[in-house]
């Protein structure tokens, strides 16, 4: 008898949690969007085990030392991915340094000083940065950019600080500083449109506070930003992440030669670009394998960075219910 | 004291001076980059660069068969992402409560975040390797991949300004919640919806990076969907990196034609929403 209610009992909480209305119309709607929702879900397991799979052979291959060998020699058969995580992480670098005080200044301006009616068409101007597709910023960087850096910049740069490893090395346009400059022209609408909703999001108490006690507009506008901390942090990380994973931009401006050095101006490789570049290229099953297994790191990498970002916005944006449009 | 005091005043303008600057330096940016791309994209603007497919160097041709193809994949991929995408916001907005509707949520966002490259090889490994050989079909399903997390968060945000109540309205009246949400809510927020699909059209027009081994390209007219096929964005790329002055004429007057497309319908959306949002 307690097995039969049991299992009646068992029942009905499954039926429950599908449908608490009790229509079947209403457990057979639930149903299919909740399959639709765990196929997201799938999407990014089959993800990681396509990735995994294809990238086995190299994975056996090389083990640990594929992240830590700086060779990379399909004619020799040897892969190692050192040269694209240092380009990847050096230009994400680049871009950061570039583009955070440019986001967080523009934040700053739409949110605290710009009247509504410069601050709206202006924010829409600048996220309009974002719509650009990337390989449109590519071109604009091969064709304008590049040759302005190779033409005035970069000789001035070599000229006066050619002392700092930075600025010595052969001057061709493609190279680090480019892939960083447009890199950063990308990211920066990502990050300031973040970064205010984070500051939208900080009480207007604290601004009246600070006022009240006598601070200039700007001590104001600090108190503000060390309450967006979190959220700012927040911003950059997600910047981060859009940045790690770029390909068409920093692959037609990068010079893509698989080499570590420290000279902003000598061409460099990133994994994205390393897969656009050479992927129906690749001959041989051990070359595929090597730039799919580069595939899994950057989705890793960037699953964990827009993770962590996320949790982070998440928390500031979360309680006054605003909303990260520009992500 | 009162010197101090100056200090401040003039840190304080100077810094809020700084910021207007940062502000026009990224517009001046912006603007300059649209009208270099007008001003070199103009010159080989014409009929036949619409309408012709590419020929070799010194022959003209043009890009009517990327465009075709860019056509195609859009409404491939819009086929497959839009319901899905849809879907998934239904259930994260009307459906979907505690742990697991975080955890789904926090993964659609996540799959934004993935490199489109990435989505690309994916593809490839599930599509393109079985089939042995690229296809629209692959272009157009790496395209859905990236276009379902967009429309899924938008739509869950546009259902969730429907007013409670009407959907209690609605279930006063004795309706299910299947038909409230499909007769009611949706219809509600149906706007706002279109909006973020078309928002997500253009993102994903703009894509290069997860066609370059799905969709492949081609130099012909698209017949089959089961055929490398030939997009905008690709063809830009292709004709940019080439040595060719002809080319890279080419390369401009094909993006001033995407970014028409791509800013047309951020523009668009941007009127039919300023009474609406904020």
């Amino acid at each position: 008898m307690s097995a039969v209610s049991e299992k009646f009992g068992a029942y009905s909480t499954w039926r429950r949690a599908i449908s608490p209305t009790g229509n079947t119309g209403d457990a057979v709607f639930r149903f299919l969007m909740l399959l639709v929702a765990l196929l997201m879900v799938g999407i990014v397991l089959a993800m990681v085990i396509a990735l995994a799979s294809e990238s086995m052979l190299s994975l056996r291959q090389f083990g640990f030392s594929f992240l830590t060998s700086r060779d990379w020699n399909p004619v020799k058969g040897e892969f190692g991915a050192l040269p694209f995580l240092w380009g990847t992480i050096a230009s994400s670098i680049i871009a950061l340094l570039i583009s955070v005080p440019f986001s967080i200044g523009i934040a700053i301006f739409l949110v605290e000083q710009a009247p509504r009616y410069i601050a709206r068409p202006v924010g829409f101007l600048v996220e309009l940065l974002a719509a650009i597709p990337s390989v449109v910023y590519g071109v604009w960087g091969i064709f304008v950019l590049a040759p302005i850096l190779r033409n005035y910049v970069e000789p001035g740069l070599a000229k006066w600080f050619s002392w700092i490893p930075l600025f010595s090395g052969s001057i061709t346009g493609y190279g680090l500083l480019t892939g960083g400059i447009i890199l950063a022209i990308m990211v920066t609408p990502i990050i300031s449109a973040v970064v205010r909703d984070v500051l939208a999001a900080v009480p207007g108490s604290q601004r009246e506070a600070a006022l009240a006690l006598g601070a200039t507009k700007w001590e104001m506008i600090r108190v503000v930003l060390v309450n967006g901390v979190p959220g700012i942090t927040g911003a950059v990380i997600l910047g981060l992440g859009r940045a790690l994973g770029e390909t068409m931009a920093v692959t037609m401006v990068i010079g893509n030669r698989p080499e570590i050095s420290l000279s902003l101006f000598e061409p460099s490789y990133t994994i994205a670009s390393a897969i656009a570049n050479e992927f129906t290229e690749a001959t041989g099953d051990l070359y595929l394998s090597a730039l799919v297994e580069l595939g899994l790191i950057l989705f890793l990498v960037t699953f964990v960075v827009n993770g962590f970002a996320r949790l982070l916005v998440w928390n500031v944006t979360r309680q006054t219910g605003g909303v990260g449009r520009a992500a | 004291m009162a010197n101090s005091d100056r200090m401040r005043r003039a840190t304080s303008t100077l810094m809020t001076t700084l910021t207007g600057l940062c502000t026009l330096l990224a517009v001046s940016a912006l603007l300059v980059i649209l009208f270099y791309i007008a001003w070199r994209g103009i010159g080989s603007l014409n009929i036949q660069f619409l309408t012709d497919r590419p020929r070799p160097i010194g022959e003209g041709g043009g890009v009517g068969n990327a465009i075709v193809g860019s056509l195609v994949l859009l409404l491939i991929s819009a086929g497959i992402g839009l319901p899905l995408g849809i879907c998934v916001g239904v259930y994260l907005s009307e459906i979907g409560r505690g742990k697991l509707s975080h955890a789904v949520r926090f993964i659609v966002d996540t799959l934004t975040g993935i490199p489109s490259i990435v989505t690309g090889v994916f593809v490839y490994a599930i599509m393109v390797v079985p089939m042995k050989h690229f296809s629209a079909l692959a272009g157009g399903v790496a395209l859905a991949l990236i276009m379902i997390p967009i429309v899924a968060r938008t739509t869950e945000e546009m259902l969730k300004l429907v007013p409670h109540s009407m959907r209690e309205g609605a279930l006063a009246l004795g309706a299910p919640q299947w038909r409230v949400t499909l007769g009611v809510v949706i219809p509600a927020a149906a706007s706002g919806i279109a909006t973020g699909a078309m928002l997500a059209i253009a993102r994903i027009s703009g894509e290069t990076a997860p066609l370059l081994f799905t969709a492949f390209g081609s130099r012909f007219f698209p017949e089959s969907l089961n055929q490398p096929i030939a997009s905008l964005t690709v063809q830009i790329y292709n004709y940019a990196i080439s040595p060719y002055d002809e080319w890279h004429a080419q390369a401009w007057a094909a993006t001033l034609v995407l970014m028409t497309l791509v800013l047309g319908i951020n523009i668009m959306v941007r009127f039919l929403t300023r009474s609406r949002l904020r």
